[in-house]
């Protein structure tokens, strides 16, 4: 059961004379978590947004269990395989419930057409709410449901959004930057809460933080990326070893 | 909504239908009302159609008038009885097509054309940048009406004269033995709620949730395995159906149809009227085009003829007067109303009685 979820070889995105990822490898196999550092602009998000679709990468490929994703596929194409994601800067459907956030991930895989949607014929409706109803109570979110997803505390909407991505019903999710704003406390609650889900929803997780506690708390395997390039990889006692990380990184990012 | 809150609003939509129904046989079918109130109708449905695009799925787009223009001239062209061709298709030997249709058959047919029409504009402009729908709509609907009027289609379009002698709302008054039961205003009334009733089931739908959620976020909507492209099409493509249907009523309301006057101004009173009801807001669109079309053809007319409210003061009050003050009037609701008389918002009971309740509980003083 150690197979390969992700698998990306000489991953590069170009955006005109940037380079922002350079001739990238990365695996993560099945169940693990593992952990995308490095210091701000390094490239982390760009290698999520070729991962996930949203750019097409200059050069390199990604395969996903096993099967290459061809260039040009699209994000929806990409979510439906099983790849979910979290953004840096949330991105939740602002004047929608908690409730049809969640909604709206189970609508790939919904079997209607906008007829038998319209009118009702068939039961998908109700299915996919009692789904999403019991998402939310697993997830502690259900008195919240029928708040507007803007109402909600940062931390909540953090939660829901990883929350909204576990309806897609994914293999592996992306979270981008997770804790970002946090406390220490709410970091710490964070950590558990992702080796939580990895065992409950059988997930594999690749990660970008730069709360480092959080990192090498919970990480398998570490890749370190700076300017693009990838400096070293290991577990995160090697990276914490590593003399190129704590000059490009650890050094001097360990609050940031 | 609660089961009592359907049943009581069910309720107040039947004893509309009811009040309608008496107001028509006993007041004089020239009544402004009923201008109003079919006018309304039609632009309501219309409004609404934009709304479902321009409010809940976040794409702006300017070809209500060019959809609404398809649909009165297929609507026109398949329900001129045979009898009256040689007579409307004079300058075309009575034109090609020797046939008609039901009437309701006509009515989807205006709908369907309209639809495969948006669907084909929005083939190469909603894949790549739907910032190009505006632009490509608004050239779209000059197109037809310069295509619609063009000589060598008069066989089909008449051509630059008018289509007429189609089945008019007057058509469904029942005439039985020197009496009439007037339904000129009931049936279109009858035939808009059908049709905006379907658009409310696709908007409350997982359809229509997707359509906001394309409109709060594309990229996220995106990331949630929501193909944009066909959302966004299938939006523009219900949208459009209806303002063809739309455009086939209105074509029954004004007896001829002729592509001149499907200008852009149309659009941009339907935009008009879904702004003052409020983007996102069905019921705000229907309540803002009665009252867009009340007042402009109805309530501010004095100030085109002479004299308003009784005050006669010819010099003022001439024509172009109703103009500026709509103009005024539109501006204190763009400043004042936002977000539109509606907001987001729906018109609902409990609505009526949250507002009510807020209205006579006396306010907290604050502790000094
Ligand atoms: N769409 C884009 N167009 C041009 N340049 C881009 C684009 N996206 C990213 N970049 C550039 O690529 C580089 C890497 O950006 P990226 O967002 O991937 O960094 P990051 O590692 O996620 O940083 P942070 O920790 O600040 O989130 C930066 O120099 C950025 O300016
Ligand atoms: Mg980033």
């Amino acid at each position: 059961m150690s197979g390969s979820v992700l698998n990306i070889k000489n991953l590069t995105m170009r955006f005109g004379g940037v380079t922002a990822v350079d001739n990238l490898p990365l695996e993560v196999r099945r169940g693990e978590i593992v952990a995308l550092i490095g210091p701000n602009g390094a490239g982390k998000t760009t290698v999520f947004n070729c991962v996930t679709g949203v750019y097409e990468a200059t050069d390199g490929s990604v395969s996903f269990l096993g099967k290459p994703i061809a260039k040009g596929t699209t994000p929806d194409k990409i979510t439906k395989l099983g790849i979910a994601r979290t953004f840096q800067n949330i991105r939740l459907f602002s004047t929608m419930t908690v409730f049809e956030n969640v909604l709206v991930a189970k609508h790939m895989r919904m079997r209607q057409n906008i007829f038998s949607a319209a009118f009702r014929i068939r039961k998908e409706e109700q299915r996919v709410r009692d789904e999403a109803l019991a998402l939310l109570e697993e997830q502690g979110l259900l008195h919240l449901k029928d708040e507007a997803a803007s109402n909600l505390p940062y931390g909540l909407q953090r939660h829901l959004e990883i929350a909204r991505a576990l309806a897609t019903d994914p293999e592996l999710i992306l979270l981008d930057e997770p804790a970002a704003g946090m406390n220490p406390q709410e970091t710490s609650e964070l950590a558990e809460f992702i080796q939580q889900i990895r065992g409950k929803y059988k997930l594999t997780v690749l990660i970008i933080e730069h709360h480092m506690d959080l990192v090498m708390q919970i990480s398998d395997r570490i890749y370190v990326l700076d300017f693009g390039k990838l400096i070293a990889t290991g577990t995160p006692a090697e990276i914490q070893e590593n003399q190129r990380v704590i000059d490009a990184y650890l050094g001097v990012a360990d609050d940031a | 909504m609660t089961k009592t809150q359907k049943f009581i609003s069910v309720l107040l939509l039947v004893a509309l239908y009811a009040v309608i129904f008496v107001l028509e046989q006993t007041l004089a079918p020239s009544e402004m009302l009923f201008t109003v109130l079919k006018k309304g109708a039609i632009y309501a449905l219309v409004a609404v159609s934009m709304n479902l695009l321009n409010g809940f799925t976040g794409l702006f787009s300017l070809g209500q008038a060019g959809f609404m223009l398809i649909g009165a001239y297929v609507y026109g062209i398949f329900t001129i009885p045979i009898d009256a061709r040689a007579s409307v298709y004079q300058y075309f030997d009575g034109g090609v097509i020797q046939f008609t249709v039901p009437l309701v058959v006509a009515l989807i047919m205006a709908g369907t054309a309209a639809a495969l029409i948006a669907a084909l504009i929005g083939l190469p402009v909603l894949r790549l940048k739907s910032d190009y729908l505006a632009i490509a709509t608004l050239g779209f609907a000059e197109i037809m009406r310069a295509i619609l009027q063009w000589d060598k289609l008069g066989p089909v379009t008449n051509g630059s004269n008018l289509l007429r002698k189609f089945p008019t709302f007057n058509d469904f008054n029942i005439v039985t033995g020197g009496k009439t039961i007037y339904m000129s205003t009931l049936v279109p009334f009858i035939i808009v709620g059908v049709c905006i009733f379907v658009i409310v089931l696709v908007i409350n739908s997982s359809y229509g949730r997707v359509f906001r959620a394309i409109r709060d976020d594309e990229r996220a909507a995106e990331a949630m395995g929501v193909s944009l492209f066909a959302h966004k099409e299938l939006s523009f493509v219900i949208s459009s159906f209806f303002a063809g249907v739309g455009g086939a009523l209105l074509a029954m309301y004004q007896m001829t149809v002729q592509a001149s006057a499907f200008k852009a101004a149309m659009t941009y009173e339907i935009l008009l009227i879904v702004v003052i009801g409020g983007l996102g807001s069905v019921t705000g669109s229907c309540i803002g085009s009665f009252l867009f079309i009340a007042a402009s053809e109805w309530w501010l007319r004095g100030l085109d003829s002479g004299s308003f409210l009784g005050i006669s003061a010819p010099m003022l009050f001439r024509a172009g007067f109703r103009k500026v003050v709509f103009a005024v009037i539109i501006m204190a609701i763009v400043l004042f109303y936002r977000k539109g008389l509606m907001g987001a918002n729906e018109f609902s009971i409990q609505g009526i009685a949250n507002f009510f309740k807020k209205l006579f509980t006396p306010r907290k003083r604050s502790a000094k």
